[in-house]
């Protein structure tokens, strides 16, 4: 896939996850990024009482200066899901042909804990396989363990979404994004867990070919 | 600065700035918080900025440096402005010298509020011109334009973004440059003092203004009429922003009406939009206002021009508006069909409600309560806050939710109805300084026999950690008096307060029976720091003594513990130590080990 830049591209990405998991800054890193290479970029985040362990969802809009904040549904050139369940309820929103990053990690809210809702994995997950043609599952979650801290699960899933090679800009334009947002401090955390997640996905393709 | 990802609430605050803003005042409310914030935080040096007690005192603050040339702004979410609107409704009469900038956000949804209210009726109603933003980069224009209009009308400015401008992000071009304003400072003058005689004069003033509101407004760039036909569609804030999206995906031209000023309407450029059209769509979320001013100049104008919108039943009147739901209605009213994708039935979902955060003391508190109250009838009030989210399962201790400061008087009412019930009311710490200290005068003077729960978790959490007056800092990073709520409950004449860490389970049980069994007002604060304040020491895990038995999921409903694969586990990256669980296991199958 050529990722060469092209400002004027329009492409709308969906994060998908659960209050706590760092999907604000995922969309602010690919927004910056998008930005970083000259193009316009929107995006829209939630923010407030779901932020409590709720269902969170960005959306990022790149290229499109005269669309609204959110992505229409079945419109998302790409879904990043932070947590399994999370992907199949943002899967509406993503367009045929779409291409869906699915970190299988599961947090299970207290209802399901409770009983009082079903978490069936297995249906889950048959459900976006069974829907979605260009997936990629991954283990977020020790992924970012294995970078230094499980925090870091949102920048390994934007390394694996870079690799999928769908985003309309280059995985040095999004490197230098991290680079230039995230605390000094965390900076080499972050750039390993980018890699990791980058890697994983490549490294599936191979195995693919 | 150069091209920046800015949210519009960032964008309103650096719009202020360069507006040379001197004073920023506020209350913290979902969606509007990070306005303020976000000055403080940018502060070339020489603005004042506070977080104030209340959207009240916010505004006679911002009012009292208005009137003394200073350009202010205030800001606050819809609800606030009902808490300001004591202050708002007189000052639209007195007006002001300094341009000053009412910021009220609006939560279309809802999402984070206990209303859909519109503020373009309290501008209506206050006779207040509004400017209702449907980007961010257009909110980042509005603000700078809302100093200058209100200094040159002399009246207070709404600017009125709704939760998807706050908090939708855009790419902006800003420079450093920044407008220089120079407060004259106060001169005495009989106009501050509103007299009956005086209300009068201005009354007929304010109303001779309207009209010369609408012809600047008809002037602006931020309404604008494109296109022609017998069709219209008139729109404004984010509804605008689907409208456009849905005529491009239908590939339809007609004539459109993006209005940026609902109220007052631009009048000469609603006529120019309404000649020769036979029907006009509007498109504007919460309440039909610009429906009606329309509907209202067409009847006064004697024009025959169809408005449709909320009241014609084309479009829903509660819920925010989403591009599906605007290109369907639109496609309907043009008479086009639509290219609705066929859905996938979804599997059933895991039903993810937000919840008390792992180690939140308010979990603790609300269970030690439901302990101390084991067998007696009681009924729990509660407020605005993130300990509304106690009304959850498990612990379900939250009966009513009113508004702001509620919990402590709506607990009045019901004792004074149910004299045999204990009436238990629960209100956090911002909220106590909010309009709780009201409510606990009212229980001592009339002797209500009700128990107040301040759940005191040295924050204003919910809407991300501002400080209050009981922190002893304030947002000018200076350190201030820290008020004492033990001190303020005692002066109020509350004769039985206790005070206790929450996450000691036994003995917040007792103090709550003690405080109950006591025969008037009783107060029990809870102490104990929000999360989000500190780093966790010490992870619980389950060990080998685990039954299964659940209890620490179904007594607690902590999100931190689950099972997995029929086994209890805490997850580690979640869990913050409080032990309430371990006070709960009834086998001692749960431990600490130090963070390490």
């Amino acid at each position: 896939m050529d990722n060469k830049a092209n400002i004027d591209q329009k492409y709308d990405i969906l994060i998908a996850g659960v209050g706590g998991q760092g999907t604000v800054l995922a969309s602010r890193l690919i927004a910056a990024a998008a930005i970083g290479q000259g193009s316009f970029a929107r995006t829209s985040e939630t923010i407030g009482m779901s932020q409590r362990g709720g269902c969170v969802v960005s959306h990022v809009r790149i290229g499109s200066e005269k669309a609204g904040s959110i992505i229409p549904m079945a419109s998302a050139d790409m879904i990043i899901a932070f947590e399994l369940s999370e992907a199949a309820r943002s899967l509406p929103r993503l367009k045929k042909g779409g291409c869906c990053i699915v970190n299988t990690q599961i947090i299970k809210p207290v209802s399901a804990s409770l009983g009082t809702s079903q978490y069936d994995i297995n249906k889950i997950t048959d459900y976006i396989r069974d829907n979605v043609g260009r997936i990629h599952f991954i283990d977020g979650y020790a992924i970012a363990n294995e970078a230094g801290s499980v925090k870091a699960v949102n920048v390994v899933l934007l390394g694996a979404a870079a690799a999928a090679g769908q985003m309309p800009f280059s995985r040095e334009t999004i490197e230098q994004a991290i680079i230039e947002n995230v605390p000094q401090k965390f900076r080499e955390l972050n750039q390993k867990a980018f890699k990791l997640g980058y890697d994983c996905i490549i490294k599936e393709k191979s195995n693919c070919s | 600065m150069g091209k920046k990802l800015l949210m519009g609430n960032e964008a309103i605050a650096l719009g202020a700035i360069k507006a040379g803003v001197n004073v920023v005042t506020g209350y913290p409310g979902t969606p509007s918080t990070e306005v303020l914030e976000t000055v403080a935080h940018n502060n070339p040096g020489d603005i004042y900025v506070e977080w104030s007690v209340n959207e009240k005192s916010a505004m006679e603050v911002a009012a009292g440096a208005a009137y003394s040339g200073a350009r202010t702004m205030v800001t606050m979410k819809q609800v606030g402005l009902n808490v300001a609107s004591d202050p708002l409704m007189s000052l639209a009469y007195i007006g002001v010298k300094g341009g000053m900038v009412v910021l009220v956000a609006d939560d279309p949804g809802p999402f984070s509020s206990q209303t859909e209210q519109d503020t373009r009726h309290f501008a209506r109603f206050s006779n207040l011109p509004v400017l209702d933003p449907a980007t961010p980069e257009e909110a980042f224009e509005m603000v700078r334009y809302a100093f200058e209009l209100s200094e040159l009308v002399e009246l207070p400015v709404f600017l009125r973004p709704t939760t998807r401008v706050c908090h939708a992000c855009a790419t902006i071009d800003i420079d450093d440059s920044r407008a220089e304003h120079k407060p004259e400072g106060f001169v005495k003058d009989p106009k501050w003092v509103i007299f009956p005689s005086l209300a009068y004069r201005k009354h007929l003033h304010i109303e001779q203004l309207q009209h010369k509101l609408g012809e600047i407004f008809s002037g602006l760039d931020f309404n604008k009429v494109c296109g022609d036909g017998k069709l219209g569609i008139a729109a404004s804030g984010v509804a605008y922003t689907y409208a456009v999206e849905a005529l491009d995906r239908l590939q339809a031209q007609v004539k459109v009406f993006k209005v940026g000023t609902p109220y007052p309407l631009p009048g000469a450029k609603a006529e120019e939009f309404l000649s020769g059209l036979e029907q006009v769509l509007v498109f504007e979320e919460l309440d039909p206002v610009l429906e009606e001013e329309l509907a209202m100049l067409c009847a006064s104008t004697g024009k025959n021009t169809k408005i449709l919108g909320k009241k014609s039943g084309n479009l829903p009147f509660a819920g925010e508006y989403t591009f599906e739901l605007v290109y369907e209605a639109l496609a309907k009213f043009l008479g086009l069909q639509t290219d609705a994708a066929p859905k996938a039935a979804l599997p059933e979902l895991p039903v993810r409600q937000p919840v008390l955060c792992a180690g939140c003391p308010h979990r603790a508190s609300f269970y030690a309560v439901k302990m101390a109250m084991k067998g007696q009838k009681a009924v729990f009030t509660g407020d605005i806050g993130c300990y509304t989210l106690g009304n959850a399962k498990p612990l379900e201790m939250v009966d009513t939710c009113l508004c702001m400061g509620a919990g402590i008087t709506v607990a009045q009412g019901i004792k004074r109805t149910e004299p045999g019930t204990q009436c238990i009311a629960f209100i956090g710490d911002s909220t106590f300084f909010h309009t709780g200290i009201p409510g606990i005068v009212n229980a001592v003077y009339n002797k209500t026999d009700i128990t107040i729960v301040i759940l005191d978790n040295s924050t204003t959490a919910m809407t991300g950690h501002q400080p209050h007056p009981g922190i002893g800092r304030t947002m000018m990073d200076s350190i201030s008096e820290k008020i004492d709520i033990y001190g303020v409950v005692k002066a109020c004449g509350v004769k039985h307060i206790a005070r206790g860490n929450p996450l000691d389970l036994k003995n917040s049980v007792e103090l709550i029976k003690e405080a109950a069994d006591f025969k008037g007002p009783s107060v029990v604060i809870f102490e104990a720091p929000c999360i989000a304040l500190f780093k966790p020491v010490v992870k619980n895990t389950v060990g080998e003594n685990c039954r299964k038995c659940k209890k620490c999921i179904t007594e607690i409903g902590c999100p931190a513990i689950s099972t997995s694969d029929g086994n209890v586990v805490i997850e580690p990256s979640l869990c913050y130590g409080c032990g309430l669980c371990i006070n709960v296991c009834p086998f001692n199958a749960i431990g600490g080990s130090q963070n390490g």
